[in-house]
């Protein structure tokens, strides 16, 4: 569903992605994998749209991504190394805002996004007195109440202790067996059920 | 706040002379306002872009232009609207009789919603670079100054009791201009400053 051709960025003058190639498709989990620097947060932000890459090219859905990009952006969730919260709202009001700008969201639904992701307890509190994976949490709900097809996540892991660990591999299986699609870059990889993961290693040239 | 310092300033270090502060007064309104507009320009993207909430506005699959001109729209609300509003308390310190402050009022108004949507895509543009701070004034001054020349120039027209029609046209097709221009230029400039 999710094809990349030929990718090619540089970043200054350096050739970060030298012509990627992957497809993911519905039920398929991509981890990309690789040293520090070898790219994986490049290529995420490349597939978002957030850089621009010099060649390549990417379709969804058998449509190029450049020119469907508001569609494609709407059937999208990324999450980065930062969760994306604004540190005076609590994490319930960071959800509804967030969400809100996509569609119409009910008090219900981030409810019951936030027990998934064992929010729940202070999704009250100003997100900048939260720990560090605290916040990752509220960022999760966020990335479920999206109801994207395609979930970027980048190091969806980091802060998350051990049952937060898993809890990310559960999420990650559940979206798969909704016939979503998760293209994740880790260091270390995720539990997840044999058969539903592709692995692509950067920066191997 | 800032602006009504700056502008009771001059009382003080000019001259108490109320008829010289009069001709003095368009200028240091609408100098005041640009500074304090300035001031104020460089939160419009900064706070969302470092705590990543812009990336997520621009991932929404919504239009990112109608988000940021909504955001210029509420920037100018909280800071170009009351700046409007005090002015009149700063003008009669500087001695613009008490007729002429609704047309005042006006060119303020709208003066700095043409200075809210150049800032934009100023603050935009700047988004990306360290110390954006400098390069963004250095941007949006020249850019200001068909404002400012108009925007003055309707305000002296109305402290001389003269009609002030010709320049505020001009300041509402500069405005119109923006609305229809600025939006889709700051949403590109953000697009490039996300990277």
């Amino acid at each position: 569903m999710l094809n990349v051709q030929g990718l090619h960025l540089w970043r200054g003058d350096r050739h970060v992605l030298q012509g990627v190639s992957f497809e993911a498709t519905p039920g398929r989990c991509v981890l990309l994998t690789g040293k520090n620097g070898a790219g994986k947060t490049t290529l995420l932000r490349a597939i978002a749209g957030l850089l621009e890459p010099e060649e390549g090219r990417m379709t969804w859905r058998g449509a190029s991504v450049r020119d469907t990009r508001d569609e494609f952006h709407s059937e999208l969730a990324y999450l980065g190394h930062e969760p994306p919260l604004k540190g005076d709202l609590t994490g319930r009001e960071n959800l509804h805002f967030a969400t809100g700008i996509r569609r119409v969201v009910s008090a219900a639904e981030i409810d019951a996004a936030l027990a998934r992701t064992g929010g729940t307890a202070f999704a009250d509190r100003a997100t900048r007195l939260l720990s560090a994976g605290q916040r990752r949490r509220i960022a999760l709900a966020g990335v479920l109440l999206a109801n994207a097809a395609l979930w970027l996540l980048d190091e969806p892991t980091t802060n998350l202790d051990a049952e937060g660990q898993q809890l990310v591999a559960d999420l990650v299986a559940e979206q798969l067996s909704r016939g979503g699609l998760v293209v994740a870059a880790v260091h270390h990889s995720l539990p997840l059920v044999a058969g539903t993961l592709t692995e692509l290693t950067l920066g191997v040239a | 706040m800032f602006f009504m310092i700056v502008a009771t300033l001059f009382p003080l270090t000019l001259t108490p002379e109320l008829s010289r502060l009069r001709d003095a007064a368009p200028g240091v309104l609408w100098i005041g306002a640009l500074l304090s507009s300035l001031l104020a320009l460089e939160f419009l993207f900064r706070d969302d872009a470092v705590d990543g909430t812009l990336e997520q506005f621009a991932l929404s699959g919504q239009s990112l232009t109608w988000m940021l001109f909504a955001k210029t729209c509420t920037h100018w609300l909280l800071t170009g609207l009351p700046l409007a509003l005090s002015a009149p308390l700063a003008a009669l310190a500087l001695g613009v009789p008490v007729a002429a402050l609704g047309s005042m009022i006006a060119a303020l108004a709208l003066g700095s919603f043409a200075l809210s949507l150049v800032g934009a895509i100023c603050a935009g543009l700047t988004l990306g670079a360290r110390r954006g701070g400098v390069l963004l004034s250095l941007l949006t001054l020249p850019l200001s100054v068909p404002i400012l020349v108009f925007g003055s120039d309707a305000t002296r027209h109305a402290i001389a009791g003269t009609e002030i029609a010709g320049p505020m046209y001009m300041l509402g097709a500069i405005a119109v201009l923006g609305v229809t221009l600025a939006p889709l230029a700051a949403a590109a400039a953000v697009r490039i400053g996300l990277e």
